[in-house]
């Protein structure tokens, strides 16, 4: 899948399942960028069906209402929504 | 497609009109404009890809009969509006947002239930109707207008949803 990295300070393993209309989605971009922090990120609106339907399984497991954004730290910590505290805490962010 | 395909003329222009007759009707768009505008940037684009306006937060599946309900303004918007003071993408905010005596810092909950969840619901509601009324009465899902005539309105008058956001109510 067609994941786009954003360079920064390792924190870990940080993916954002995001859609590129969402106001919100832009906003947790916005916020990781600001923090620094390295990245990677999929705008799941903008691929084609059949790798749709696999992130949409992977965001599932995470988030089973499938809302976006979703923010996987490390493979074991999930943020669903826009939140600046709970994704800085999950990401060990001073 | 990406979002930049639409204008910012585009923009403007359904900006003005939804904030007219979001004000017209006792509602109220987002007072962060740049926020309200990029999300009504994404309904554009929702538009040219589905047909539809897609609710810019949420992943919309392309046929719009499976899609009603998250047509802009949302059958949750008011639900939302009334418990979080803003709708989910929170291109509508309450009152009190409005007016700045409260701030949105995050996002909300989608109230929205899962594809599957939806699917099984549709098939267990058969619905109720009461015979003996001279004519049905439609509900707006959009707002909760009620009006008893032969069809629903092209349009709701309230909140501008279009006809197909009527259900028989009784």
């Amino acid at each position: 899948m067609r994941m786009t990295h954003a360079k920064g300070n390792k924190m870990g393993k940080v993916v954002l399942y995001a859609l590129s209309t969402c106001g919100w989605c832009r906003k947790t971009k916005r916020l990781l960028d600001k923090m620094g922090i390295e990245y990677s990120y999929v705008d799941v609106d903008l691929l084609e069906d059949k790798e749709e339907d696999e992130v949409m399984k992977e965001i599932e497991r995470w988030n089973p209402k499938c809302s976006f954004p979703t923010v996987v730290v490390n493979n074991e910590k999930c943020i669903v929504g826009f939140n600046e505290e709970k994704i800085k805490k999950a990401v060990g962010y001073e | 497609m990406s979002s930049t395909d639409i204008s910012a003329e585009e923009v403007d222009r359904l900006y003005e009109r939804l904030n007219k007759e979001a004000e017209e009707g006792g509602y109220h768009l987002n007072p962060d404009v740049e926020f309200a505008k990029d999300l009504i940037r994404g309904i554009l684009t929702n538009e040219k890809r589905y047909g539809y306006w897609g609710c810019p937060c949420r992943l919309a599946c392309g046929r719009k009969e499976e899609d009603l309900d998250i047509i802009c303004p949302c059958d949750y918007r008011d639900t939302d509006l009334s418990e979080h003071g803003m709708c989910y993408c929170a291109l509508y905010v309450s009152e009190a947002v409005e007016k700045g005596e409260k701030e949105l810092t995050g996002s909300i909950p989608e109230r929205r239930r899962p594809a599957k969840e939806r699917k099984k619901a549709k098939s267990e509601h058969p619905r109720k109707s009461v015979s003996s009324l001279p004519l049905p009465v439609w509900r707006c899902k959009v707002c909760g207008y009620l009006c008893a005539r032969e069809e629903p309105p092209e349009v709701c008058p309230v909140c501008k949803a279009k006809k197909e956001r009527f259900e028989r109510f009784m």
